[in-house]
């Protein structure tokens, strides 16, 4: 008879379901990192001058960086150095670099996101989402385009957004997270290849969902895209971030950088699934996700939420965070991270309040399975001019077995005698009580964990829009099989 | 063939012998109740029944319907019919009444093949019993026992038994912390519940129960044993002479 610790290890071991690879001709630049490799990224773009000297500037900064200091050694978080010239800067599907329509895209690359269950062509697409997917460095579809466009709605790949919305990009381009911002910001801001680009014009409350799906597929690349949302006065937009990458053997990097900016009573609500390959049971292979994502709540009562849940890559490195700058603006930051088997995640949030009347909600649900280690680091920092600051952090982990970690860094600076802060923090185990209270009622072992999972997170999940909360749901259960037996 | 056959059974939690041979046929249809002093081992039985991993059967042999219980797995357990009452009901924070009994439900039925239930088929069917059993509408969206005052959890175990239908249902201690009203609506519930093909192990400390719930047998265990065995004329004779009586002659049998 099986044991609660021996129900629980079992859980842990179920497959990578998106780890096949798909076969497509590659345009790839030579391995390494300098001068000439950005030259011929921003070439094989057709970027304007400007675009290559912000790359520039911005690889001469990382390469200060890296001599200075190297990578940030700061997170609860152990991988052997990365050999940055050991990595393929750019790597795209051989096919025109613009498509005009989804008929263009090469059909390999339709059906692998269909095997993903994202289906491209837009008659078969969900209503209310409009997608856009990137095949390794470069967008290969956006859908809905032109729907949205009649609302004066701007959703493109960030390529073509450097082509034809300059005036936008340069404004707001490296406005929330400066290249030197960190180590992954200046290596991203150098070589970036893609990624989507968003524009929400003044009182425009967008239609639809919208939604990028990243997909590493090559070996030994890295990716690094970028995403900029601006939402104008009194606009409204929900968008939403899945991604998943092949399973390998060795690790990959992933370094993206995410900005976004809310003017006068605008909101954008971000919601993430990340699900990269996580490595295998030994911590072989799996993405490396070292992400920078940051919003900037530049006008009054704007408001930015973060919805993230974080099943995959073999090490996360992750804070979404909110610059609260508009007076009576808010933050929020809503979290599950999952890490199993050897999986490593250092993941939060930071909320800077500089207005008055500002608020944030951190909410952080970390759960850990096999060998994983997760930790949440948060920072909460009230300036002096922050008047009636309110924040409200609630921080649980649950462990399954006992070979995982959970581990909590909050840090709070307050500059502001009437800042008002509450936090609350627990960490449990799945108890063998619950477990047994529910198989006693008939449920099969890993189906009653995924349900005490599933309603430890349920706060977060709620925040997600309804069919990704059901992806959510699906994956976490997934993710967790294994981890009972 | 008899519902459960308990034949000469031990157990152990922690290398330590808690059941030192219980022997206990329950034909479907009737009520047993287990009476016995704190310590004897009654959770231990109905632990061990349900199949929890924690209790070491060290000998013995139990069949449910001829099928060998001890091999099974706690879900197996429950999805061939046994359900136990818990003493302490656990707390499971972020999921619902209804959405848990009605994946509990589905898990039995696909045990035996049944199509599962949507929450459609499920719901006037939930409704009706928990107005059997005095509960308001709005517990059904509430966390599983979260909150729950003592007896709000000892009537959402009997509003699960009667939704689940088992056929071996063991009570351990449903009565303790009921005040007398709740005390009359869990036997209400319980007492509909009872019927030809379903046995109940009634276990409690205390005779008071059995006024509501009329049991066929009372058996009383002492130290891992059962002492003695009778109609209900044996829970009243305990109620007033104590359980020193029982006790007095276990202790007579292992000397002699
Ligand atoms: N999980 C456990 N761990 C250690 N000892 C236990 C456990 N459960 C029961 N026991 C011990 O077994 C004996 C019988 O307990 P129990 O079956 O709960 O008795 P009852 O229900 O008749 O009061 C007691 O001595 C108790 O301390
Ligand atoms: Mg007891």
């Amino acid at each position: 008879m099986s044991s609660t610790v021996d129900t629980i290890r079992d859980l842990a071991r179920q497959d990578y379901k998106w780890g096949f690879v798909t076969e497509v001709d590659e345009d790839r630049v030579p391995k390494g990192l300098n001068e000439d490799i950005v030259r011929l990224i921003s070439a094989r773009k057709g970027e304007p001058e400007w675009m290559l000297e912000w790359r520039l500037n911005a690889l001469r900064h990382w390469f200060q960086m890296a001599r200075e200091q190297g990578e940030p050694k700061w997170a609860n978080v152990k991988f052997p150095p990365v050999d940055y010239q050991d990595i393929v800067y750019y790597s795209a599907p051989k096919k025109k670099p613009t498509i005009e329509s989804l008929d263009q895209v090469d059909p390999e690359i339709v059906k692998t996101y269909e095997k993903l269950g994202i289906p491209l062509e837009e008659r078969k697409r969900l209503a209310g989402v409009a997608v856009d997917a990137v095949f390794d460095s470069v967008s290969v579809a956006t859908t809905f385009k032109d729907k949205l466009a009649e609302m004066g709605v701007i959703f493109c790949s960030f390529s073509e957004a450097v082509k034809n919305h300059p005036g936008l990009v340069k404004k707001y381009l490296g406005s929330v997270v400066p290249h030197t911002d960190n180590f992954y910001a200046a290596l991203n801001a150098a070589v970036f290849t893609d990624g989507s680009f968003v524009y929400v014009p003044k009182g425009v409350r967008c239609p639809m969902e919208l939604s990028t799906y990243f997909r590493i597929n090559a070996a030994e690349t890295g990716q690094f895209e970028r995403t900029l949302i601006v939402a104008d006065e009194g606009s409204h937009v929900s968008y939403l971030e899945g991604c998943t990458a092949p399973i390998r053997d060795t690790n990959q990097l992933h370094a993206a950088v995410v900005e976004l900016i809310a003017l006068d009573n605008a909101q954008i609500k971000y919601s993430t699934v990340q699900n990269w390959y996580p490595g295998d049971k030994e911590g072989r292979g799996g993405i490396y996700n070292f992400v920078t994502k940051r919003g900037k709540c530049a006008g009054r009562n704007s408001k930015i939420s973060w919805t993230q849940v974080e099943t995959g890559s073999a090490i996360t490195w992750k804070y979404p965070s909110c610059i609260l700058q508009g007076d009576g603006s808010v933050g929020e930051f809503y979290s599950v991270a999952l890490t199993n088997n050897r999986q490593q995640a250092d993941t939060g949030t930071k909320m800077i309040h500089i207005g008055k009347n500002t608020r944030s909600t951190i909410v952080s649900k970390g759960i850990s399975a096999g060998h994983g280690q997760n930790t949440y680091r948060g920072q909460v920092k009230i300036l002096k001019g922050a008047t009636n600051a309110r924040n409200y952090t609630q921080c649980d982990s649950l462990l399954i077995g006992d070979k995982c970690g959970a581990h909590t860094f909050p840090y709070i600076d307050v500059r502001n005698s009437t800042a008002k802060m509450e936090h609350e923090a627990s960490t449990s185990k799945i108890g063998e009580d619950q477990l047994f209270y529910l198989r006693q009622r008939g449920l099969k072992a890993e189906d009653a964990v995924s349900m005490i999972v599933n309603g430890f997170c349920k706060t977060v999940f709620k925040e997600l829009p309804m069919e990704f909360a059901v992806e959510a749901q699906k994956l976490l259960g997934v993710s967790l099989e294994g981890s009972v037996g | 063939m008899a519902l459960l056959e308990i034949k000469d059974l031990h157990a152990s939690v922690d290398g330590q012998e808690i059941l030192k041979g219980v022997n206990l046929t329950v034909n479907a249809g009737e009520v047993h109740s287990i009476m016995g002093p704190n310590g004897s081992g009654k959770s231990t039985l109905s632990a061990v029944l349900a199949r929890r991993a924690t209790y070491e059967v060290t000998g013995g042999s139990v069949l449910l319907n001829g099928k060998d219980l001890l091999a099974m797995e706690p879900e197996e357990a429950a999805c061939e019919g046994v359900f136990l009452a818990f003493q302490y009901p656990v707390e499971i924070p972020g999921i619902g009444n209804a959405y848990f009994l009605r994946s509990a439900m589905n898990a039995i039925r696909k045990h035996h093949g049944q199509d599962e239930l949507d929450a459609m088929d499920f719901l006037p069917l939930y409704k009706e019993r928990m107005k059997l059993l005095e509960i308001d509408e709005k517990f059904m969206s509430r966390s599983v026992n979260e909150g729950f005052s003592g007896g709000e959890k000892k009537r959402n175990e009997i509003l699960q038994l009667a939704m689940l239908e088992p056929k071996l249902a063991i009570l351990d201690e449903t009565d303790s912390g009921l005040d007398i009203d709740a005390l009359r609506i869990v036997s209400r519930g319980v007492n509909a519940m009872r019927g030809p093909d379903r046995a109940f192990l009634v276990i409690t400390h205390y005779q008071r129960l059995l006024d509501y719930i009329k049991p066929d047998f009372v058996h009383v265990l002492v130290d891992g044993k059962i002492a003695r065995s009778g109609g209900p004329e044996l829970a009243i004779e305990l109620e007033k002479t104590g359980y020193g009586s029982a006790e007095a002659e276990a202790l007579q049998a292992q000397h002699a």
